[in-house]
């Protein structure tokens, strides 16, 4: 890379510090004020760093096209266990307080509207946008058996994308929102992400440009896909007018059911395309490798994929079934949703059947038992949606703990448990260690997630049809039989439940970080060094 | 293009392609998935023949059933109405003495009474009508304004001091602040409380309450609404005191508070919100909770 744009990079992050500065002396708002300090401090250390790192004499040494850039990817990797236990912690108390609601304390900080989205967040995007930006940088290069493009743009979108994390979270508990569900940030850390995510498709499209085969692997497909449309829906639902521009809140453009039906385009797809899109091309590199076999079908990959990813986009009207949307949207939501069950399967079949050949395996190693529990999980969920969907089902399932357990084990079966297979496939190969520190903890590891999602998902079952049976309960008179607090009442017991499989799923994560930190310093856990020196 | 080879587990050749080590089957689409995959198809096509679907220049297809949402609700809804009309109609019209003795009007009005409760009235009075501090206790037979069908009835339609200035037939009654305005001294309220501790048969100071007594029948007039044995009076809705059961408390500071700077509950007038049917079957619920009283 040359002096220039070196220089050039250092001069925007300069102009960069200046305006937070200028922005935070000007800020009519605390919450406003205090976020501009922190985007001042961030390009500080940005420049200090790349200062330090310099050499202003001459020319930075290029680094070779055909030596991958894996530092952001090991970031990435860390940053992914990092949140997610922070992650799994925060969705572990906001349960808790479901459950036991003086863990809010009387204080606003801990309040439970202001926790949950923290949790949300969290999860979906600091652990599992982490893990896809990490395992799509890996991915795209080995693939495309070529460099990431654009020079140290991946860094950027690495630190530009934890900024947007720091600055979401520290909002919520502030304050801060904008009352969209899974798109809570205000206006500037939109425009922020909006940013971070041009960058990261640069990055992520430059690189397949200038590949070195000739055809693109399917996970690519599905990465792309995934990061194109979330740049689409990230913008459409988040059209919105700041109040000042030294000040944190901001009106939505649009009013009414408009409103709420692109809050649910977003919504739905942000499934549709984050968790699942983008988790697939996940799954298409990572099982194949990990279970040494090749993919089963390739032409049921092309179907699925395109089949999927235009339906998708239809499906999200089934979250406003019965309100002020109209009833063609609805119908056509519906309709699209069912349809959509078996692009979805398609991804599940070419998981599972990739193991013919392999199957044996599965006693032997936890880390594709756990990509396989991922698909299976990803086959029930992706067979539940589509039933919660038909507006009968809908009516019943609305509103209840049965949505909350059916996002649970897609999220904590799916893409927790795909993104942690992955993560232990990476870990030993990123830090050229022979192996990982212990394939016993990852077998602990798996049944306790396994065992916390099924009690998680169990148990809102129950709760959930529970719930909705109990709000239309009749007596012989037609007359309702329950008041709400009864319902509340009746569900204590199942969100203790849920509390706990949570408990566990966030125990696994601890082993996980436990286990990565000892790989990273090169131990092998000596009870499983001797026995496979006796094996030997 | 690379070259195809057979695979020797399942017997199926691959595409050629290679990444990073990764082949690709050339395994034809599973029947059963296409198959299905064309009949959620299919069947989405007939629905959206069926309902309104698809998007047109001004307005939308209608759907062969033409129905919708609203269209079904309101429906159901006239189904449910039909049916409660005939019983509805007699809750207005019948005196509540007439919808108690009959049997079957009876169960209608307490189920819908109920079912009135649960939404406007469990707030404060509780899911089962026992109560909570402040909030009376409507499961018992201790009464405030009387727990005759007309009586409850009364409190239900204009409320407990809700509004006094515009709603004129509102229950009414103030105790006065004996201690807050200097109407008596620290030594007579402390005297009257150990008297009435007394009246509710609870350890008191006996010779301070012989002082109490006094204070009670003739300097504060205590026995004009709460009666001269302590046994209420539910014209002026003086609460009973010779008893165990208490509004806001009974021990002896809780009762030294409210002759001092004494609390007053407010229920709202629940005329104009509900309907006179409503008000009937909720009087009707209430007072079969176990407290009332026989005209």
């Amino acid at each position: 890379m040359s002096l220039t744009v070196r220089l050039v990079q250092m001069g925007l992050l300069g102009a960069g510090a200046l305006l937070a500065l200028f922005m935070a002396a000007n800020a009519v708002d605390e919450v406003f004020a205090f976020h501009m300090w922190v985007f001042f401090a961030a390009a500080v250390l940005g420049l200090f760093y790349m200062a330090r790192n310099t050499d202003f004499s001459g020319a930075q040494p290029a680094p070779k096209d055909d030596e991958y850039m894996d530092g952001v990817v090991k970031a990435g990797v860390i940053a992914t266990v990092f949140w997610g236990v922070i992650g799994f912690t925060m969705g572990v108390y906001a349960a808790s307080e479901l459950a036991w609601p003086f863990l809010n304390m009387d204080y606003e900080l801990l309040n439970f509207g202001r926790l949950r989205p923290v949790h949300t967040s969290a999860v979906i995007f600091a652990f599992g946008g982490n893990a896809l930006i990490a395992t799509s940088f890996y991915v795209v290069q080995r693939t495309n058996r070529t460099r990431l493009a654009f020079g140290n743009l991946a860094w950027f979108v690495f630190w530009g994308y934890q900024l947007f994390i720091v600055l979401a979270a520290t909002g919520y508990v502030l304050g801060a929102t904008q009352s969209r569900e899974y798109a809570e940030p205000e206006w500037y850390v939109d425009l922020w992400l909006t940013i971070v995510w041009v960058a990261y498709f640069l990055v992520f499209f430059g690189t397949l440009i200038k590949r070195k085969v000739s055809h693109i692997y399917v996970a690519n497909w599905f990465y792309l896909s995934f990061i194109v449309t979330i740049a689409m829906l990230h913008i459409g639902n988040n059209l919105a007018l700041p109040v000042s521009l030294f000040g944190m809140k901001s009106y939505s453009l649009l009013s009414g059911a408009p409103d709420a039906i692109t809050q649910w385009w977003y919504g739905h797809n942000a499934v549709g395309f984050f968790l699942t899109a983008g988790f697939l091309g996940m799954m298409y590199y990572f099982i194949p490798k990990q279970a040494q076999r090749p993919v089963y079908s390739y032409r049921l990959s092309i179907i699925h994929f395109w089949a999927l990813i235009f339906i998708y986009i239809w499906a999200g009207p089934h979250h406003l079934h019965y309100t002020a949307l109209p009833d063609w949207v609805q119908t056509l939501g519906m309709v699209m949703s069912v349809i959509l069950w078996m692009p979805s399967w398609g991804g599940m079949i070419n998981g599972l059947m990739t193991l013919s050949g392999a199957w044996d395996k599965l006693r032997t190693d936890p880390i594709l038992r756990m990509m396989v529990i991922a698909v299976a999980f990803y086959g029930m969920s992706t067979f539940e949606g589509p039933m919660m969907a038909i507006k009968s089902v809908n009516a019943l399932s609305h509103y209840t703990d049965w949505t909350v357990g059916h996002v649970h084990s897609g999220a904590l079966g799916w893409v927790g448990m795909i993104t942690m297979g992955s993560m232990y496939f990476l870990m030993p190969r990123l830090w050229n260690r022979e192996r990982l520190y212990s394939h016993t903890l990852v077998s602990w590891h798996f049944w306790l997630a396994t065992l916390g999602i099924v009690l998680y998902a169990a148990s809102m079952w129950v709760s959930g049809i529970m719930q909705g049976l109990m709000w239309r309960e009749y007596d012989d008179q037609g007359f309702l039989v329950y008041s709400f607090v009864e319902t509340v009442e009746a569900m204590h017991p199942y969100y203790v439940i849920r509390a706990l499989g949570g408990m566990l799923y966030l125990t696994g994560g601890l082993i996980m970080a436990y286990n990565f930190y000892m790989t990273a310093k090169g131990r092998v856990r000596a009870s499983e060094a001797a026995l496979a020196a006796a094996k030997a | 293009m690379a070259q195809r080879e057979r695979d020797e587990v399942t017997g199926t050749e691959t595409t050629g392609h290679e990444w990073d080590g990764i082949k690709e089957l050339d395994t034809p689409l599973p029947r059963w998935w296409l198959w299905t995959f064309y009949a959620t198809i299919i069947w989405g096509i007939g629905y959206t023949i069926a309902y309104p679907a698809w998007p047109l220049l001004n307005t939308n297809t209608k759907g062969v059933l033409e129905t919708t949402n609203r269209l079904e609700l309101h429906q159901e809804l006239k189904v449910v109405q039909q049916a409660r009309a005939e019983k509805l109609a007699q809750l207005e019209k019948l005196s509540l003495q007439e919808i108690r003795s009959n049997d079957e009007l009876f169960q209608f009005a307490n189920r819908m009474g109920a079912a009135a409760f649960k939404v406007n009235c469990v707030q404060c009075h509780q899911a089962g009508g026992q109560g909570a501090p402040g909030y009376p206790n409507l499961a018992d037979d201790d009464w405030l304004w009387g727990g005759k069908l007309e009586d409850i009835h009364y409190s239900i339609t204009h409320g407990i001091r809700y509004q006094p200035d515009t709603n004129p037939e509102t229950r009414q009654s103030e105790m006065p602040a004996f201690g807050r305005d200097q109407i008596l001294d620290g030594e007579q309220v402390a005297a009257v409380t150990e008297y009435v501790l007394k009246l509710s048969g609870q350890e008191h100071d006996a010779k301070k309450a012989e002082a109490g007594q006094k204070v009670y029948m003739e300097d504060a007039g205590c026995n004009a609404c709460h009666g001269d044995n302590g046994e209420g009076n539910q014209e002026l809705g003086g609460p009973r005191l010779n008893d165990q059961i208490w509004l806001f408390g009974g021990t002896r500071e809780e009762i030294r508070a409210q002759i001092h700077s004494p609390k007053h509950g407010i229920m709202p007038a629940w005329k104009g919100k509900l309907d006179e049917a409503t008000i009937k079957a909720l009087t009707i619920y209430v007072h079969s909770l176990g407290g009332g009283v026989g005209s």
